[in-house]
């Protein structure tokens, strides 16, 4: 399998002196699913906004290391470009457009299709629908009264209606009833079948990521300290107590 | 009763004035946060460029026209791309005050251009009264609203339902994700400006018309403020309805009371209104579960 995303030994620093990561590789194949786990601070926020290009928002910048996407370094490049290039970032926290209904937050997303999708078809939502039928009842209402578990939806629904080509979701459990969570990510997982869609997901719930994902890397202060298949680290008993603070989470 | 009705239309009338320039004023708050005391100095800018290019270079009404609010529109970017972005992520009062700086510098140019005198704008909008059953509404002041009526319109439909007003709106609300949608802010900043450029040399074009044009004429912007601040400075409509409001309640005190009253009472009602509810009367109230 090809590459669509590929970091490696990358090093980012906000401000002048804080590291937030030291020398991470991380590989998403084309079409592949992979999971970030690893306990708070451990930088996993910090690798998909160098990605997206938002650290820049945060005073943050990367120091060393390359991120390839499709064969291109694009570590230079704004957040927008990136966006329009199909990379879209599912922020932590959903940050839907809380007076905007759940149909303009949708074509918000428009700019980001670029020249890679239908371009003008703002009414062409049934995609987005399709995934997720409980946002289509909600068509016309604010996404600030929308619930949580709808927010995150919507917040991924709307990255989607980008037509991306590598989807980035932070913490989509967070917050969110058990079995809400466990919905978004059988989402996620079809729209990867389906689409063919590189998706890399930063999560907490570490069953719940490695049930869908493919491939986990594991960090740890800033560094990349396992990583292998889902099945391989689900199995590794000392993965659950080393990382993710005990083994409550682990079957 | 009749005569209220006439000062009421009038005042109306002159609150239109108040309408574009404050739309000015709150599109760039919107999309940049910044809060604009150039606003009417931008006004006043705008007025002299269309003086100067229909009267003074003869090029006649329509081009002149046309010029100069082109040429409005590439100052607003001039001070955007020169003056504010370079200090983009400064603290807050550091770009306001730079916008007082702006204000100021206009206001010079003007003097040295264009000398304290008042400068007459061709007769566009035409004189002859208007009546309304038997009410009369001077001809200028009728057809300056009307103008207004359509740009503001206009404008409200872009804001709304363009692309562009799309982005701009989710600027407005969250940058870093409008960013991360694809949406280039900084195009928006400038975009946000050109908009502000137009909006206020439309607003002094017709403010003029009236009386003229001075490098004073910035300085009814202050009345502009409190339209803002009434309206809860995010409100497209609110801004509407409040400009349209405060010109109407300064022409009937003025006629009712007395210019002594005319100058303050208004903007006391504005004061009580933010003591009872700080974020304005349209103040976007934001839903959001925690």
């Amino acid at each position: 399998m090809t590459a669509a995303l590929e970091i490696s030994g990358l090093s980012v620093l906000y401000g002048q002196a804080i590291e937030a990561l030291d020398g991470v590789s991380i590989t998403v194949p084309e079409g592949g699913f992979v999971a970030l786990l690893g306990a708070n601070g451990a930088g996993k926020s910090t690798t998909l906004k160098a990605i997206s290009g938002l650290l820049r928002f945060e005073n943050g910048r990367v120091a060393r290391g390359t991120i390839t996407y499709r064969g291109d370094d694009v570590a230079a490049m704004p957040s927008y470009q990136l966006a329009r290039r199909g990379i879209l970032h599912v922020r932590e926290g959903r940050f839907v457009f809380p007076t905007m209904t759940v149909e303009e937050n949708l074509e918000a997303a428009l700019f980001a299709r670029g020249s890679r999708g239908p371009a003008l078809r703002r009414r062409d939502y049934d995609e987005v629908f399709h995934y997720f039928p409980a946002l289509k009842a909600r068509a016309k209402s604010q996404a600030g009264y929308l619930s949580g578990g709808e927010q995150q939806m919507l917040a991924i629904g709307r990255a989607l209606f980008a037509q991306p080509e590598l989807l980035m979701v932070d913490e989509a459990s967070l917050g969110l009833a058990p079995k809400i969570a466990a919905d978004i990510f059988s989402i996620l997982h079809a729209i990867n079948r389906d689409r063919r869609l590189s998706i890399l997901v930063v999560e907490q719930n570490v069953t719940l990521a490695l049930r869908h994902a493919s491939h986990g890397y594991v960090l740890e202060n800033g560094r990349v300290a396992a990583d292998g298949p889902s099945q391989k680290l689900l199995d590794r008993d000392t993965l659950s107590r080393r990382y993710l603070g005990g083994g409550a989470d682990v079957h | 009763m009749n005569l209220f009705l006439e000062f009421s239309l009038i005042g109306l009338a002159s609150g239109g004035i108040y309408v574009l320039a404050a739309l000015s004023f709150v599109i760039v708050y919107k999309a940049t946060n910044i809060f604009n005391f150039a606003t009417g100095e931008m006004m006043m800018f705008g007025t002299y460029f269309f003086y100067l290019f229909d009267t003074q270079l003869g090029f006649g009404w329509v081009a002149g026209l046309g010029m100069g609010l082109v040429s409005a529109a590439l100052l607003a970017l001039a001070i955007e791309r020169t003056m504010l972005r370079p200090l983009l992520g400064r603290p807050h009062i550091v770009l306001v005050m730079v916008t007082f700086g702006v204000g100021s510098i206009l206001r010079g140019f003007a003097g040295l251009f264009w000398g304290p005198n008042v400068r007459q704008l061709p007769e566009i909008l035409p004189r002859k009264p208007i009546f309304l059953g038997d009410i009369l509404v001077p001809g200028k002041l009728a057809w300056g609203f009307v103008t207004v009526g359509v740009i503001a319109g206009l404008f409200m439909l872009y804001y709304r339902y363009s692309r562009a007003g799309t982005a701009i709106r989710a600027t407005s609300i969250d940058q870093v994700t409008a960013e991360s949608l694809g949406i280039n802010i900084r195009a928006v900043f400038l975009l946000a400006w050109a908009l502000a450029g137009l909006l206020t040399a439309a607003s002094g074009i017709i403010t003029a018309s009236v009386n003229g044009v001075t490098p004073q004429l910035g300085l009814v912007a202050l009345n502009v403020l409190a339209v803002v601040m009434l309206a809860g400075m995010t409100s497209v409509g609110g801004v509407v309805i409040a400009g349209l409001f405060v010109g109407w309640m300064e022409t009937i005190v003025g006629a009712y009371l007395g210019a002594a009253w005319q100058s303050f009472i208004p903007y006391l009602v504005v004061l009580v209104v933010m003591f009872v509810k700080p974020s304005g009367l349209f103040g976007e109230q934001r839903v959001e579960r925690i």
